[in-house]
């Protein structure tokens, strides 16, 4: 009994557990870090779609980039930091190459794996999130937060707020709160919001909400009693739809709520029913809706019973996101083939293809991405490569976009960029590059 | 046959009181120990599947090694004084930003009173070692509501340390030397000038800390101190009365216990994670290693090793079993599996063996003192 009992373990324990599978010569790796399970699941899992549809696609319609197939594997991160490096580790070795990059899908797993992917020169792509200081890729030279930082967020959401309120100078002696998931994530956009309340003269009062983020009771009291201007939420999963909720309970009105671009997606408002109507939140540039991309995926994909999503959610916020965030690392791969050959690539040089991306308006249209994004031209020193976003509002039924296009002031966030990169950089002994020698 | 002890005289009193008095047990601490510092380096060296790659240093042997060793310390006061701790995260957690704020330099300004307390940091190995100072300190404070309760009052008690701390280090940002996100990233690891930053390294570092641990950690539990806190756990009013002072006997056992768990902390912060935020430390944590200590077997030395391996590692290959098989399933499937597979066996093996594995090896041992004629 105990032997077998024994025996059983050891099978359990050594059981081809660590049997690698031979990999084919011609295909890039692609490691995709989500999490469709736990606290997060509910936006983890469009997201997780939206990037697994695009890889498909890219496979399905043109066998490849340039002939080199995508071979894909997805690990399961939970949002725990942990289980995320866990799952960095298992998957950055494998294929002919290795990773071509990584998208850790969560803050905290990027400041974890910041240092190893640099030891591992695996670029590490946190479109939308990460840490806004990566902006600089003379220090981070390995991190590409793409698109847009929280710092930019942060700025593009006092811009919007001043617009409303009639202009920058009445800013002055506003109350400005900040709702945020307590965890880096949240806390990224703190320090931009701090420079901006000394620069505008605004109040700014940051209120922490604990992970995962459904008890927001004393902290919606708190806000019925302090009567702040404006709420931004810097919010992800369950503690989005809490948020709209606790405010209409609390009579907050919720067109004065602007979400950050994680905190503006379906299932962060349909949960509130009625109640949701008003909100407000950022986009990374792009919105929901459906675009040529998506008549692709439909007729190359989904045709051959090969979505990942039910066929109804393709075009929300998170799918879209994943998609184009798929995309993005798809062509820093196809820049560096340029340069490389049209073989599966290392870490290292599809790193500097997403160096040398420049997506023109011309490009992205012939990707079927006219009109979701705005160019990205990403360089040495700026691996944010652009920083635009809008304002949309939630109607009841969809998303509605509010507002023109804003673009982070960088004479703002550009100083604390440098600073905190330049700090980091001391600490590490990391010997800045001089990107004007970089070719 | 295998396990005969027949013809092993113990002629001496350092004979009798050896730590492991079986020649069997020896020869396997031998082998294991012998394949654990020069086996694996060796294999990973030449570059031998599976220990070529980092992954299985990196993230199987690494967590491993340092979470059995926060296991041990908690088994010291649950497993072997009986005092039921929840707050087994909070002292990683204070291991690891004291550490952290040593090896990085404190400097505590003390305006009022017009002078500024400066340290400059601390070589690495010393930051760890204070940081588990630092752990052992706020384990004796924790420690005091021990003399009045116990059992799940006292578990209670020390969860008000979990939570305590989760906040400290979430809002006092002096401890995270004010990084606008919270989150910390680890000084560089030099040992004596030697730069510790390959895996490889990496794991012989943690697998001196854990044997060295171990062994003072089996040597201690087995001398007077641990008797005293057997004593306690056993019956704590006989205890008392056969002489042992309770004060002294819990206190050193939650100053034992935080100060390995401390270290374990550090080492996890520093050599595993190398960047941590406080959710690295949080109540899961603290529940995760409870589990260890109780599956392993409480009372147990071994019993932490494989109550971490158990935990640790068992649902890691339950979810790359799958993928390894060939088994078409989505990644939720296999994640839902994976808890469902893990949840049963834990179910199974608690009903079956409620004393954990160690219990489980000591029957298999005395099965094969008998074998192959059992009666």
């Amino acid at each position: 009994m105990v032997r077998n009992k024994l025996l059983i373990a050891a099978a359990i324990l050594s059981g081809g557990a660590f049997a690698s599978p031979a990999a084919a010569q011609s295909e890039q790796f692609i490691p995709i870090l989500s999490y469709r399970t736990g606290a997060y699941a509910v936006n983890g899992v469009p997201y997780a779609n939206g990037v697994a549809d695009y890889y498909n696609l890219v496979n399905e319609r043109d066998g490849g980039i340039n002939g080199v197939k995508l071979l894909v594997e997805e690990c399961e991160t939970g949002y725990a930091t942990d289980k995320g490096v866990e799952c960095y580790e298992r998957l950055k070795g494998k294929g002919p190459t290795g990773a071509a990059f990584v998208n850790p899908l969560s803050t905290g797993i990027t400041f974890a794996l910041t240092e190893k992917t640099t030891t591992d020169k695996i670029p590490i792509i946190t479109m939308g999130y990460g840490r806004a200081d990566s902006k600089n890729g003379a220090v981070f030279a390995y991190n590409f937060p793409l698109l847009g930082t929280y710092w930019s967020a942060a700025d593009i959401a006092i811009q919007h707020v001043a617009k409303e309120v009639g202009g920058f100078d009445k800013l002055k002696g506003k109350k400005i709160s900040l709702l945020y998931h307590d965890s880096p994530y949240g806390k990224e956009p703190i320090p931009m919001l701090q420079v901006l309340a000394k620069k505008y003269g605004f109040e700014f009062t940051p209120i922490p909400v604990t992970h995962p983020g459904v008890e927001q009771k004393s902290q919606w009291l708190g806000i019925r009693q302090n009567r702040p201007d404006y709420v931004l939420v810097w919010g992800w999963g369950v503690m989005n739809g809490t948020a709209v909720k606790e405010a209409a309970a609390v009579a907050y009105p919720r067109d004065k709520m602007i979400g950050v671009w994680w905190s503006g997606a379906e299932p962060d408002v349909q949960p509130a029913g009625d109640q949701a109507v008003g909100y407000k939140a950022l986009m990374l540039q792009h919105g929901a809706g459906k675009f040529p991309v998506h008549a692709e995926i439909e007729k190359h994909v989904y045709a051959k019973g090969k979505g990942a999503s039910e066929p109804g959610k393709v075009g929300e916020v998170l799918y879209n996101r994943g998609m184009v965030n798929a995309m993005l690392g798809v062509e820093g791969i196809r820049k560096a083939q340029e340069k490389f050959g049209k073989k599966p690539l290392t870490g290292e040089q599809v790193r500097w293809g997403l160096e040398n991306l420049n997506l023109s308006e011309a490009r992205l249209k012939e990707l079927g991405f006219e009109g979701m994004l705005k160019p990205v031209k990403i360089s040495c020193s700026d691996h944010e490569g652009a920083r635009d976003g809008r304002v949309q509002q939630w109607d009841g039924k969809g998303w509605k976009i509010i507002s023109d296009w804003y673009t982070a002031n960088q004479s703002e966030t550009e100083p604390l960029v440098d600073e905190v990169s330049a700090k980091y950089a001391a600490d590490k002994k990391i010997q800045p590059r001089d990107c004007s020698k970089e070719s | 046959m295998l396990y005969r002890e027949a013809g092993q005289f113990k002629t001496t009193y350092a004979e009798d009181m050896a730590i492991f008095p079986i020649r069997q047990d020896r020869m396997a601490l031998a082998v294991l120990l012998g394949i654990a510092f020069i086996g694996v380096p060796l294999l990973a060296d030449f570059d031998i599947w599976p220990f070529g790659s980092d992954y299985l240093l990196r993230a199987i042997l690494l967590p491993f090694l340092i979470l059995a060793l926060a296991a041990i310390g908690v088994n010291i006061l649950v497993g072997y004084c009986g005092q039921i701790s929840l707050g087994s995260g909070a002292f990683m957690a204070i291991g690891a930003y004291s550490a952290y704020k040593l090896g990085t330099g404190v400097h505590i300004p003390l305006a009022w009173l017009g002078f500024a307390i400066s340290i400059p940091p601390l070589p690495v190995l010393l930051s760890i070692l204070l940081g588990g100072l630092a752990a052992a300190v706020v384990g004796i404070l924790f420690g005091i509501p021990s003399l009045r309760i116990k059992g799940l009052y006292l578990a209670v008690a020390t969860l008000a340390a979990q939570f305590f701390f989760d906040w400290v280090f979430l809002r006092v940002s002096w401890f995270t030397n004010y990084a606008p996100s919270g989150s910390v990233s680890a000084p560089t690891l030099d040992f004596f000038g030697l730069n510790v930053g390959t895996p490889i390294e990496r794991y012989m570092l943690c697998l001196i800390f854990v044997t060295v641990f171990a062994f003072l950690a089996k040597n201690l539990v087995r001398g007077n101190l641990g008797r005293q806190w057997m004593a306690i756990r056993d019956m704590d009013i006989a205890a008392e009365l056969i002489g042992i002072r309770p004060l002294y006997a819990k206190l050193t056992a939650f100053a034992v216990s935080s100060f390995i768990i401390g270290v374990a902390g550090a080492l996890w912060a520093f050599v595993y994670l190398g960047s941590w935020e406080p959710l690295a430390f949080s109540i899961e944590r603290s529940l995760q290693l409870l589990f260890m200590v109780i599956i392993g077997g409480l009372g147990s030395i071994m019993g932490s090793f494989i109550g971490a391996a158990f935990i640790l590692i068992l649902p890691i290959m339950l979810n790359l079993l799958p993928t390894q098989l060939g088994v078409p399933l989505s990644t939720e499937t296999i994640t839902h599996l994976e808890f469902i597979i893990f949840g049963s066996l834990i179910c199974y093996l608690l009903i079956k063996e409620p004393h954990g594995f160690a219990r489980l090896i000591s029957i298999g041992k005395e099965k094969l003192r008998l074998w192959p004629f059992p009666y």
